[in-house]
């Protein structure tokens, strides 16, 4: 099976972007995770849905929205650019802001899931012990939570992959710079060339299917 | 205490993303890409962003490889739906050269001044076509013919906002049939689905490009619709302000009105706008 550069150049940033995207979104998912989960304030829900958003917007309007506030003439992209000179629009950060956006509600609800498992006994019995909430956290709720939590990371990480109305509004559809996996693929369904739609979504699948049993081997070595 | 807390666990979060994000920005691979043709080719490292009409794909990629050839230069291509790349120009995305699969797009982008109007050529036309599935024997030599019984299911693209829908919509309205056959429309969330529902054999026929017939080879194509009915389809290529290349990109735009390129284009399936 013989790939073509620009399809090998979409695979590597595909990978390369959602490991990239999970690196970079675990912390604060985990922290967003945590407070959703284990403490309650004014503002939670509006905080919640926020974070959810993504979820329930059709992805082109996610990546509208990113557009408006990243790009050379929105608040955030016209900061960036004046201060770092960065350009998010059409290059791979804007793959990887995209594609964090849209997993990351996925990564937080897994950890939400996961931690709201953990028995609140078990943490306040830690507290009343004088464990500072920092040492809770980790001593207590991380370790009693983690396979939750790989799960979410590795769900975000499959939608990562997946991932493409987002990723074309703001990144683009740049072949061989910011083409990704499925942006191929879903160009080769608009144009129409069926034979390499096939082999780009077994490649795919392959994918997802290593990544899913490299997180089950985890599980059992723990 | 606890929330005094976490308000500093989420600053520090929050700094140190920025620094994870600068830190990636400094040896993102589009740079270390560039250095890397910078020391291939030191006099050349004009890069032109091309945005094009998702049709055309197959033939701009073709194009912009013998521009590249020729001019020495990097061309990238971005490939979207004409809207989408609309809404790009409108918020400053940086690229060069814009072709449009409708004149619609361009004329919006020319009256908000986001595209240098002079420098607007009419690159190509398409036609409007009726296909079968390569295997149906219809009986078919007029329009009219759409209403008789052995055709149940036509596909069109979405007639609002698809303007291959737009375009057929036209088109059955002029002939006059638009409201006989309203039972029997299928819309398509673009033109692409509404070939595939013929390529599938779910519908009788479709209402699509003649690039999209060209291009499949599960379909014939039926009938023509008369240029008369509709409106021209025409491609327009315009250079966007705000380029880094006016002049590189200029040239691209002419590049696309020489016969070199007319016979790529006319390979996919495309007319030659006069």
């Amino acid at each position: 099976m013989m790939l073509t550069n620009l399809e090998v150049a979409a695979l590597i940033l595909s990978v390369k972007a959602a490991l990239f995207s999970l690196i970079l979104i675990f912390p604060p998912g985990l922290l967003v995770g945590w407070v959703l989960a284990k403490s309650s304030f004014r503002g939670k829900s509006l905080l919640n849905t926020v974070v959810m958003l993504p979820l329930v917007l059709p992805p082109v309007v996610s990546g509208f929205f990113l557009l408006m506030l990243f790009s050379k003439r929105g608040p955030i992209g016209q900061l960036l650019f004046r201060l770092f000179g960065l350009e998010i629009v059409f290059s791979e950060l804007g793959v990887v802001l995209a594609i964090s956006v849209i997993s990351f509600p996925l990564l937080v609800r897994g950890i939400v899931t996961a931690m709201q498992g953990v028995s609140p006994q078990l943490e306040s019995a830690a507290r009343t012990l004088g464990a500072h909430p920092l040492k809770v956290f980790f001593t207590v709720t991380l370790p009693l939570s983690y396979r939750g939590i790989i799960g979410g990371a590795i769900l975000g990480f499959s939608k990562s992959l997946g991932e493409f109305g987002a990723t074309m509004m703001v990144a683009g559809n740049i072949p061989g710079k910011t083409q990704t996996l499925s942006l191929t693929i879903f160009t080769y369904i608009q144009t129409g060339t069926d034979a390499s739609v096939y082999r780009l979504v077994l490649i795919s699948t392959v994918i997802a299917f290593v990544a899913l049993w490299i997180a089950e081997r985890f599980y059992f070595k723990w | 205490m606890l929330r005094l807390r976490m308000m500093r666990i989420y600053v520090l979060a929050i700094l140190s993303l920025a620094s994870l994000f600068l830190s990636c920005s400094k040896d993102s691979p589009s740079e270390s890409s560039q250095r890397a043709k910078e020391t291939q080719v030191p006099q050349h490292q004009a890069e032109l962003i091309v945005l094009g009409a998702m049709s055309l794909t197959d033939a701009l990629t073709e194009i912009s490889q013998r521009f590249e050839a020729e001019e020495r230069i990097q061309v990238y291509c971005n490939f979207a739906g004409s809207s989408t790349l609309q809404r790009q120009i409108e918020k400053g995305a940086p690229a060069d050269v814009f072709i449009a699969a409708s004149s619609k797009q361009v004329e919006a982008l020319q009256r908000n001044g986001w595209v240098y109007a002079e420098t607007r050529q009419d690159v190509l036309i398409n036609k409007l076509v009726l296909v079968a599935h390569i295997d149906a024997s219809l009986p078919f030599a007029e329009p009219r013919a759409l209403v008789q019984d052995a055709i149940k299911r036509i596909a069109i693209g979405e007639p609002n906002s698809v303007p291959a829908g737009i375009y057929g919509k036209e088109a059955l309205m002029n002939l006059g049939i638009w409201d006989a056959v309203q039972q029997e429309l299928v819309y398509g969330l673009n033109v692409r689905a509404a070939l595939a529902y013929v390529e599938s054999g779910n519908v009788d026929v479709g209402i699509v490009y003649q690039t999209d017939a060209t291009i499949s080879k599960k379909v014939k194509v039926i009938y023509q619709f008369p240029d008369s009915s509709h409106t021209p389809i025409v491609y327009p290529a315009v250079v966007i302000k705000g380029t880094k290349y006016e002049s590189l990109a200029r040239k691209f735009v002419e590049y696309l009105k020489t016969s070199d390129t007319a016979e790529i284009f006319e390979k996919y399936g495309f007319s030659i706008a006069p």
